[in-house]
């Protein structure tokens, strides 16, 4: 059997990537993609942990994490393209409204 | 060594490779496929870590619904190549820096702790079997497998409201009217 540390390993790798991703990224699609890799990273951790401990609730909250990726999907993209519709693109340097 | 081993570190190197193609390509059309890849294998842990059912989940909605609505968002907008600009020269050093820390953290808390994780327990051949599953879904978590029912229904009409058009201005068939 493979120890869990491989696992807690790899999936801080993961998360490391897509953290390096939504800091350096400018277009707000692959930014969006790496939260996802993230969100995913936390997920192999919980399916993990389950083994680990032989508790089922960790598969049971990747399969809520899961449903909320879903809807927070859903949501962001129909941001994206709500903020492309008003400024033509969608690189997150060019939406600086706010800033005066 | 280990068959399962073996395994696990052909498909560590597939999902860093493939996370790591998502980070630098430059095309959102090929980063969006390597993302696929990448849940691809994160399903196949799943599946060596005793979790079929949501090792199937992970390949229907993740691989297969989100990211089709990723690649349908990023063909309708024609969004695969951002516009060259200037860029911020620092910020990939720092970006990296940080990145480099949170490893390094990861790293410690892991290996430097005085709990070593292990495995602990053995757990039976139908452990995260969907029958098993389904009985602690629609059991002990029910109250909250019936909130994200709503939590979907809330995000389906945000999503409507939020990308439809904007409506203030009459459209031309009102106009002629």
């Amino acid at each position: 059997m493979v120890p869990v540390n491989y696992f807690v390993i790899l999936s801080a790798v993961l998360f490391t990537i897509g953290a390096l991703g939504v800091l350096t990224r400018r277009n707000a699609i692959v930014i969006f993609m790496s939260v996802e890799l993230m969100l995913n990273s936390a997920n192999l951790l919980f399916v993990a942990f389950a083994r680990s401990f032989g508790d089922l609730g960790g598969q049971i909250f990747v399969f809520f994490v899961m449903t909320v990726a879903a809807a927070e999907v859903a949501v962001g993209l129909a941001l994206i393209v709500a903020v492309f519709r008003s400024k033509q693109t969608i690189n997150i340097d060019e939406a600086s409204k706010l800033k005066g | 060594m280990d068959a399962n081993l073996i395994v696990f570190i052909i498909l560590a190197v597939v999902a860093v490779g493939s996370a790591l193609g998502m980070l630098f390509n430059r095309n959102a059309v090929y980063s969006a496929l390597f993302l696929i890849l990448n849940f691809a294998t994160v399903a196949v842990f799943y599946l060596l870590l005793g979790a079929p059912f949501i090792a199937m989940t992970q390949v229907t909605v993740y691989a297969g619904a989100i990211m089709v609505l990723f690649l349908f968002v990023i063909m309708l907008l024609g969004a695969e190549h951002l516009a060259n600009h200037d860029k911020i020269d620092w910020q990939m050093p720092v970006a990296g820096g940080l990145a480099g820390l949170l490893l390094f953290e990861a790293y410690w808390v892991i290996f430097k702790s005085d709990q070593a994780l292990k495995w602990t327990v053995e757990v039976s051949s139908d452990f995260g079997a969907p029958a098993q599953i389904g009985k602690v879904l629609f059991s002990e978590y029910l109250l909250p497998f019936e909130i994200t029912a709503f939590l979907l229904l809330a995000a389906l009409v945000g999503a409507v409201i939020i990308a439809r058009r904007n409506s203030d201005k009459p459209t031309r068939a009102e106009e002629e009217a």
